[in-house]
């Protein structure tokens, strides 16, 4: 897989988060960190998930938070953040409160360039194996070399 | 027939749905084509299926388009189940 550059700097473990709002900030925040988006995108992702609920969650434990490129990305990348406890997101209109633990920022300039980033991102979650590993991940160091092993 | 992979913005879980759609597709030696848009613009194209996740199923049944919830947007099983239901239910 090698379309999708992940680089150490684009993985963290992290504890938790208070909310769902700031683990979309931290999961961007390396991102933001290597200048690939503007802070107004990462505004623009927890916006969207305001007014549209929580859309962005891909598959069971995993989140893609994501925005339009108009809205601050200079540069497609993705960084990916693994949570040691569950994120909850607001109710949507079925009334269940949904959780995630794997977050997954995606930054994509145009249409094209990042089907073969979207490409990568499925191969991840269509790897249950690969999902559950994760998830007992307990660094980052782990995280890490789980990537490597799978791509 | 046409089927229709919606997401928020239409660009993201969308297309990943449209691949496994696709390959879906291919598989079974099904004659359709698969698009995929936002969640503004899904209700105002009729097609024959929608497929999407839970949030937007939910706000799109009752229209004129079928509409199956996909929970993985990547899992092959998953979308052929969704394509069969909606085959079976025709």
């Amino acid at each position: 897989m090698s379309e999708v550059q992940l680089t150490s700097d684009l993985i963290q473990w992290k504890d938790g988060a208070a909310d769902w709002e700031e683990a979309i900030r931290v999961s961007a925040a390396p991102l933001l960190q290597q200048g690939n988006i503007a802070e107004s995108y990462i505004d623009a992702m927890v916006e969207n998930i305001r007014t549209l609920g929580p859309y962005i969650l891909i598959a069971p434990n995993v989140a893609l938070p994501h925005a339009r490129p108009e809205m601050g990305v200079s540069e497609a990348g993705i960084a990916l953040t693994v949570f040691n406890e569950d994120v909850a997101f607001p109710a949507g209109h079925d009334n269940k409160t949904q959780t995630a633990r794997i977050f997954i920022c995606l930054a994509a300039v145009d249409s094209d360039s990042h089907l073969s980033l979207l490409q990568g991102i499925s191969q991840w979650i269509d790897n249950s194996e690969l999902l559950n590993r994760l998830l007992e991940a307990s660094s980052k160091d782990e995280v890490k070399d789980l990537i490597n092993q799978y791509s | 027939m046409k089927i229709l992979c919606v997401c928020g913005m239409g660009f993201g879980s969308s297309l990943m749905l449209k691949m496994t759609a696709d390959k879906v597709i291919k598989k079974k030696g099904l004659k359709a084509t698969v698009e995929a848009t936002d969640i503004g613009t899904a209700g105002s194209t009729p097609v024959d299926l929608i497929l999407t996740n839970n949030e937007f199923a939910s706000q799109l049944k009752g229209g004129k388009s079928e509409v199956r919830a996909v929970v993985n947007v990547a899992s092959e099983e998953e979308v052929e189940k969704a394509i069969n239901d909606f085959l079976e239910s025709q």
